[in-house]
Parts: C-alpha cells; structure tokens; sequence
C-alpha cells in the first residue's frame, strides 16, 4: 500500500473534568485509512469513537499524538493548508436535524458551505442541483426549510453538504441512527454508491455492528479509549479473536429466529467501567472470562495474528477462539 | 391457553388524526407479542392507550383484560391495576424514574401503594427486586438517585418497579432502543426469564426486528396506524406475507450478507394514517392495483396468520 490518505499515531485526547480527574476519550490510537478505503469503526457508547471521527476531520485537536492527511501532520495547518483541509475533510453527523440550521433553506445551507471556502454566489448557486442529485434529492429541495422534509431527506441534505466541496475524506458518525428502518436501508446504499463512484475514503462510526459489516472492508472494535481489534469485516465476523469483540458480536439480536435462538449468548459481567477511571492494565480484565494476573498489570498492545488482523489481547489466539 | 387481552377495533383520535386505526389482536397468558412498525406507526400509542396513560385521546373499541374493559374503566378503577396487573417500561428510563426520588424509594411506592406494605417491608421487599433483577450492590444503589445510575441500571430499576405486584402483562415500549448492544442482551434475557419464571405475558413495541426474532411468541407488523400482518414469529420471517413486511426485512443488513449487495429498500416515507384512502402502503407498494383503492381487512389465512394486502406474497 501507497501513504495511506489518514494516518493517526499514538493519537490521544484528554479532557480534563475537574478535581483532578482526567478522561482519556481516546488512548493512544493507531489507525491508517488508505484512498478509497472505508473503515468502520464500532463500540459501545463512551469508547471513545465520536471523539476519533472528529479528531480525524480536525473539529478536535489531539492531546498527543499525529493526525496526518495525505502524508503530511495537520497539527500545525494553517493558511490555504487549513482550507484545503477543510475541503477535502467533511462530515455526516447522526442527527441531521440538529446538523441543519433550521431557519435556513436547504440551499442556502448549501451555498454557505461553499461560500466559506472561497466559492462565489454564482458558482456555489449553480452546483447546487448536481450536489442534490448526488445526494438523491430533486432540485426543488433547495427551496425547503429542515423541518419541511422527511428525516430521511434531511440525512441526504446533509450528505449533499458534505459532498459539496469534492471531499476525499469522510467520517459519517452514526448516520442512520436516528432514522426509521425503510429509511436506514436508502440512505446506507447512498453512502455506499457514493463511496465507491467518488473513490471516497471513509471512517463508518456505527454501534450498530451489521451496518458496518454491510458497508465496510475493514472493521476497527473500540473499548474505552483503545483499539482492541482491527480485522477485515469477514475475519472479524467469523474469528474475532478479542474476547469482547466475541460478546459484542454475540450480543447481537440476528433478524432470524432459528438461529437467534440456537446460538449461545455470551452475557457480560458486570457494568462499563466508568471511562475517566479505567481499570489498569488491559481496560477490559475486570469483565473478561479470561484474564490473569498479566492482563491486570500490563496493557496489551495491538499486535499482528493474521493478514490484516491485529488485536491488543494477551491471550488472543486458540483461548479467545473457543469463547 | 387462556386468552389474557382481548382488543377489538381499537381507536385512538388526537383531534382529527386517527394515530391508532381500528386494530384488533389477542394475547393469551403468559404470551410474548411483538409489536412492530416504524416511527409514528401508533405501536406506543396503542400501548399507552391500553394504560389508560392517554388523556387527550378519544378511544373507541374495547380491550377486554380478564374480564373488565380497560377502555371503559375510571380512572380510580384503572389506577388499583395499573402498576397491580397491568405495568409497563418505557425506552429512556432516566426518564421515566423522578430524578429526586431514590430509587430504593420509588420501587417502594409500588409496594405501599398496591400491596399496603408498610415502610420496612417495602424496603425489603424492593431489596429482594433489586437482586432478581441483578442490581449490584443492592443494599447501596436502593440509596441512589436515577442520575447516579447507568441507562442499563435505571431500566433495571424500572423492570424492578413493573414486576414488584407481580403484574400479569408488560407493556415494554423500546425498552432496550436506549441502551448498548451488550447492555441490551442483558436485559432482554432478564426479561425472557422473568417471563418466564412467572408466567407474565408481555407486549414487546419496537423496530428491531433481531429483538423481535429473540423474544416473541407472535409478530403483529403495523403500519400507519394499522395491523398489516399478524403471525407465529418463526412463519413471519420464514414467509412475511405482506408486502410492507417484505420490504422491512429485506432491508435489515445481515452480518453475512454479501459486501456487494445492496440492501433492498422501500421507496418513499410513511404518509399518515389522515391524508390515506385505500391500503395506506399502495403508494410505495410495488404489488399495488386498481384493487388497493380499497382498504384491505386484516383476512385470517389460516396457521395462526393474518394479513391485510389485496397482493400478499
């Protein structure tokens, strides 16, 4: 593989909560997202994963650590640097009522977005219905306020808005969360389409893991702050190999019910640790059925199994395996 | 089996707009139905309706629950069941718990109020739910207040509260929508055991057809105010008959489904039970006729199945 277009390392960001206590939303992350690569990204609420897609597309800065893009660190942009990343870095957040301005058309959203990028009136005006079409919406949506169209169509709106300056990279955080079933389906195709006609490279933020498997090669499991596993989405389905990895994929309700209710479900014991006081050594001894004393002291770090398979256990192999 | 629920024609009116639309279905003891639809469907309403919860609705039809009408009953009637036989959880239980009541409290309430249960035995009592549904450190979190709590605890809290008469039927509208995967298999187990263990029917309202496939005896699929399709839930996945149904199932991503295939969609959005002549889902249908101009009855198709469609699959 060429540079990858996103590159993070030992990326970390700290937020500071008050009598001394401190949040490591994100702990030394390692991740490489190559040009038209789609990477998705899963894990429960508080591990840290909103915070990675933002940090990615710069609305954060990191604590510590690298962010770079296309080769080069973007800690220090500034000047037609900043501007250019801005252009090709854009974002599909999960609400999109909240991510439209209400009391703007979805036109003028539209242009706005353009027109801080240096684009003039005319020329932002006239791209306009190509960017709706794109984005499946007919061109008199441009005419619309928010709350005039359905959440499905507001979702589009925002993917217009994001498609809008020619981006190369992506990060949808939770697109579909907030949308009705039918709707979720649509809107997943798009992105899809969208990915693979643009040659787009993504960061997928789903808790939903049967989502990401739909639209992701790659599928990165996050717990509290760390990357435990990272695999291709066919090898993490069938031979995770971190133990929560395993008990997310089990927790998992499958639209079958045979097999839904054939298959052993692994419960997990006890409750998410607070994040901003994680276990030490590896963050997730306290709950799994195989931790030693090793697994308590020493953090795990991400290490090589298979091709394109890497997982931060101690134990990861044929014990994980037999989960 | 005994029938527990019998609902006939059930109407909700807000105003003009008919959210719920004349649905009927039963529930035997002990049952777990599957209350399934999307967003404004009128599956919470139809619940909360049951509840007695609604007070600026009009209601038609009956709900005949072990012999009394819940819709004809007062609301001092309604008041010694509910919460007694008839309780129901909610999706977002940090609120549906009071944020300045302990929780230990709360659960008591229940107890005094229904049972008579002086101070101490309530608090005892509400100690023992606390364990059944698998509160850690029990003794401490009756202490807590709801802030002071995860999601998955407070909704442990709230199944505490809805069993503590030992009800005969749960109402659970999305009671698992709010909370993360591995949380969610934990409660829903504890659900499917406490079920289980006492025989407690329930009424199971959500969109996630995987929860529907784990939980539910039978399926009723509703759309647009309406029962498009009611059956055992291991026929409905194997042979969803409805067109609307097909649609919904086809466009659930499955973990091993091909990477290259798109996922099948239902074209357009819901249109409101108001502004629908005919069957409410012709528009997006791709079977629809000259024929679905008239509205389709909920047809009985034998097995247990029914399906409103002039075009079933």
């Amino acid at each position: 593989m060429t540079v990858p277009l996103v590159e993070t390392q030992a990326l970390a960001r700290h937020y500071r909560l008050g009598s001394g206590r401190i949040l490591r939303a994100l702990d030394g992350v390692d991740i490489a997202i190559g040009k038209g690569e789609t990477l998705g990204l899963v894990g429960e609420s508080g591990s840290g994963k909103s915070t990675l897609g933002r940090t990615l597309v710069g609305l954060q800065r990191p604590s510590e650590g690298i962010v770079r893009f296309d080769g080069r660190d973007t800690a220090d942009a500034a000047g037609s640097h900043l501007r250019e990343l801005r252009r090709r870095r854009q974002m599909v957040f999960q609400d999109p009522s909240g991510a439209l301005n209400p009391r703007m058309t979805i036109g003028t959203t539209l242009q706005e977005h353009l027109l801080v990028q240096g684009w003039s009136r005319a020329a932002a005006r006239a791209r306009q219905p190509d960017v709706l079409a794109q984005a499946g919406l007919p061109g008199e949506f441009a005419e619309r306020y928010p709350h005039e169209i359905s959440g499905g169509q507001r979702q589009r709106a925002v993917i217009a808005r994001a498609i809008a300056t020619d981006p190369d990279f992506l990060v949808a955080d939770e697109p579909v969360s907030a949308l009705d079933v039918s709707t979720r389906a649509q809107i997943i195709n798009l992105l899809r389409h969208l990915q693979r006609a643009r040659g787009l490279s993504m960061l997928f933020i789903s808790h939903d893991l049967s989502i990401v498997a739909h639209i992701c090669r790659t599928v990165a499991v996050m717990y509290l702050g760390r990357i435990v596993e990272i695999a291709p989405r066919t090898a993490l389905f069938e031979t995770a190999l971190h133990p929560y990895t395993r008990t997310l994929l089990s927790a998992i309700p499958l639209p079958d019910p045979a097999r839904e209710r054939a298959r052993p479900h692994v419960s997990l014991r006890g409750e998410t640790p607070d994040p901003s006081a994680p276990p030490g050594g590896c963050h997730f001894h306290p709950r799994c059925p195989i931790a030693t004393t090793e697994c308590t002291e020493t953090s795990p770090l991400l290490r090589t199994l298979a091709a394109g398979h890497q997982v931060a256990c101690h134990h990861a192999g044929p014990a994980t395996a037999a989960l | 089996m005994t029938t527990l629920l019998d609902v006939r024609d059930l109407t909700v009116r807000f105003g003009q707009t008919r959210a719920v639309d004349g649905i009927s279905f039963t529930l035997d003891e002990g049952e777990t139905l599957g209350l399934v639809g999307e967003s404004g469907c009128g599956k919470s309403t139809a619940a909360l309706a049951l509840m007695g919860l609604l007070e600026a609705a009009r209601l038609d039809g009956s709900a005949s629950f072990g012999g009394r009408d819940l819709l004809a009953l007062d609301e001092a009637r309604m008041r010694s069941i509910r919460g007694a036989e008839l309780a129901m959880i909610f999706q977002d239980p940090a609120t549906a718990l009071h944020p300045l009541i302990r929780v230990g409290d709360q659960v008591a309430e229940v107890l005094r109020t229904h049972l008579g249960s002086n101070r101490r035995e309530a608090t005892a009592r509400a100690l023992d739910l606390f364990r059944k549904v698998g509160i850690a450190a029990p003794e401490v979190r009756l202490r807590a207040y709801p802030h002071e709590m995860s999601g998955g605890m407070c909704q442990r809290v709230m199944i505490a509260a809805a069993i503590a008469c030992s009800p005969r039927l749960l109402l659970a509208d999305e009671p698992t929508t709010a909370l993360d995967v591995t949380v969610q298999a934990q409660i829903l187990g504890l659900l499917r055991d406490l079920s289980r263990e006492f025989g407690m029917a329930m009424i199971l309202i959500t969109h996630d057809l995987g929860v529907v496939a784990g939980m539910t005896d039978r399926v009723a699929v509703m759309y647009a105010g309406r029962i498009v399709e009611a059956a055992p839930t291991g026929a409905l996945f194997a042979a969803p008959a409805h067109p609307y149904t097909v649609g919904l199932l086809g466009s659930v991503p499955r973990l091993d489904a091909g990477w290259d295939d798109d996922l099948a969609t239902i074209p357009g959005s819901v249109q409101t039970a108001a502004d629908a002549s005919g069957c409410r889902f012709a528009p997006r249908c791709a079977r629809a006729s000259n024929a679905c101009r008239t509205e389709p009855a909920l047809i009985p198709t034998g097995e247990g199945r029914a399906v409103a469609c002039w075009h079933p699959a």
